[in-house]
């Protein structure tokens, strides 16, 4: 049995939505995740946890509160409409958005961590050999932390394949719009398509543990060689 | 040129942890910062190059301003060599990466060593290609000292650089910063809480406890200084130095002179006219009334008793004057009631062992 071309649309969709949200995350993680680790503020431990909230939310919740800021009544939809386009609810980029906040916690962590475990002892000495904060960063704390990078876009990437409460509030079921894996995957078992579903599922399956192998690969790799 | 350190570090109002010094130093030479485990020797450093932000003072090295109550240099700014006491190598970078990392960030204009004269002082060139992972731990303080010295810095401090070795490794690495002390013209700043060490490689010193500034001054004059020096405990010695004189290729003894008369120490290769630092411990000085024949006990001195002080229950330490040289003595409290010690009493120092550093 092969995929059929509605099949095709929803699994290209679901990589492309993973990709790019994995992207996003990555852009927005990386400076809160140094944040965390770095700050002295009393506040931090807040941040952390609203960062860690979508751990234990059900996903519904979440896409129910982002269905009622994106969509055409919520303040974001209207300011949407008001600039001249269209509310971000039942869209792409409405689906990135959800996926963004619904991913946050699997790649701020690790990269936060990676950043703890550097610690500052480096920074330091790296300021003391005419290292500029920026220069610090770059050439220090990111290379020193890439394994916690790492784990943070392959967790980031894996979760939001398998992401389907989220979606299903805020995209709906547009077939090549909003219409991704875990959704097809839903449909089929409703419509009793068990072989279709099986595919899909088996796939999901495969590929999602072949991505946390080669996290915990990694990690082995390099805890063998740091001590 | 001199250095001006001074000011205070409350890290927070609950904390009652708090450090203070006000300190001139020479442009050259090696000062050592010597005192207990959590006086504030390591802050004091971390004040000095700005690692600590709640720091209030003044940091001056030679004409430059690092910090005062109207400027702050960013610590990237200030021209220091820092080796911490790990180490602190960077994991992704091999040894050479660690090293340009200093190089390639002191402006050309600024550079007063040369890559080659750092490679050859530390014995480097045959771990460039290595990772850091793969060092030894004096081959990474080696490596640490290198990457500090090719920033050119005005000022090198190093923090316990030699705690974490074993022996052997710490005497290979002394004969190292005695050559940085006398080839480099710039002042070391040198925490440990080992006097000999201190005693080993310092010009100065300075003595902390418990956030203070207790005494400073010349080594010799600090190591032989009542309380808050150092002329008690287990320790307490004297350093002498002292110029080779003659040598007795027969039994293979060289003489050293210094003031106040002359030492015999076994020959390990003494240049003649060459300046030796003598170690002596006050646990290898005795004393005795009269010169005693029959000992095989070589180096035995007239000396006049400058002052007895109280060690522990059972122990005293008389300071000696001979010549110009002070030197220590540990004796039992018995010993010095039954010898009558007592301030301007002249005795015989007995040395049973002389450690050249």
């Amino acid at each position: 049995m092969m995929l059929n071309a509605q099949d095709l649309a929803a699994l290209w969709l679901t990589l492309k939505l993973a990709l790019v949200s994995t992207l996003v995350l990555l852009v927005i993680g990386t400076p809160l995740g140094w944040w965390l680790a770095m700050t002295r503020r009393r506040f931090r431990p807040a941040i952390d946890a609203l960062v860690s909230l979508p751990l234990v939310l059900p996903p519904t919740v979440l896409g129910f509160y982002l269905l009622l800021l994106l969509g055409p009544r919520g303040p974001v939809g209207q300011m949407m409409t008001a600039l001249g386009g269209q509310p971000l609810a039942f869209t792409f980029a409405g689906l990135v958005i959800g996926s963004v906040i619904y991913s946050l916690p699997f790649v701020v962590q690790p990269i936060r961590d990676g950043f703890l475990t550097v610690g500052r002892g480096p920074l330091e000495a790296a300021a003391t050999l005419g290292a500029s904060p920026r220069d610090r960063f770059f050439k220090v704390a990111l290379p020193l932390a890439q394994r916690g990078f790492l784990t943070a876009a392959t967790l980031g990437f894996a979760h939001t394949l398998g992401e389907f409460g989220v979606v299903l509030m805020i995209g709906g079921n547009i077939p090549g719009e909003t219409r991704v894996l875990s959704i097809a995957i839903y449909d089929h078992v409703e419509t009793l398509a068990y072989g279709r579903a099986h595919l899909m599922s088996g796939g999901l399956l495969v590929l999602s543990f072949a991505l946390l192998l080669v996290v915990h690969l990694v990690n082995r790799r390099y805890s063998g060689v740091r001590t | 040129m001199s250095l001006k350190l001074q000011g205070t570090l409350q890290r927070s109002k609950a904390s009652d942890f708090r450090l203070a010094f006000d300190l001139d130093l020479p442009a050259t030479g090696l000062t050592a910062i010597c005192g207990p485990s959590g006086c504030g020797k390591t802050t004091l450093l971390r004040c000095v190059a700005g690692l600590e932000s709640d720091f209030q003072g003044t940091v001056r090295v030679g004409p430059c301003v690092w910090q005062d109550a109207v400027t702050t240099l960013h610590l990237h700014q200030r021209a220091l060599g820092y080796v911490f006491q790990s180490g602190e190598l960077f994991a992704h970078l091999n040894v050479a990466g660690n090293l340009r990392f200093a190089w390639d960030r002191t402006p050309v204009d600024r550079r007063r060593v040369t890559w080659d004269e750092v490679v050859e002082l530390l014995g480097l060139a045959a771990l460039l290609e290595r990772g850091t992972g793969t060092l030894s731990g004096g081959e990474r303080q080696r490596v640490a000292l290198g990457r500090a010295l090719l920033k050119s810095p005005d000022l090198l401090v190093l923090d316990e650089p030699l705690t974490a070795l074993d022996r052997s490794t710490r005497r290979a690495i002394y004969p190292l910063l005695e050559r940085l002390r006398d080839e480099f013209a710039i002042p070391i700043l040198y925490v440990t809480h080992v006097v000999d060490e201190a005693a080993r490689l310092a010009d100065r010193l300075v003595l902390m406890e418990n956030g203070q500034v207790t005494n400073q001054g010349p080594l010799v004059e600090l190591l032989t200084a009542p309380e808050p020096g150092l002329a008690h405990g287990e320790d307490a010695g004297a350093v002498v130095t002292a110029t080779v004189g003659q040598i007795d290729d027969e039994f293979h003894l060289a003489s050293l002179e210094f003031a106040g008369g002359q030492l015999l120490v076994s020959d390990r290769g003494l240049a003649k006219g060459a300046k030796a630092r003598v170690r002596i411990h006050a646990r290898d000085v005795s004393l005795a009334l009269a010169p005693s024949a029959g000992t095989s006990i070589l180096n035995i001195l007239p000396a006049e008793v400058i002052d007895v002080l109280p060690d522990d229950q059972a122990r005293v330490v008389v300071r000696l004057r001979i010549g110009e040289t002070i030197l220590l003595a540990s004796v039992t409290g018995r010993s010095a009631q039954t010898l009558e010690l007592k301030p301007g009493k002249s005795v015989w120092a007995q040395i049973k062992s002389v450690a050249i550093l």
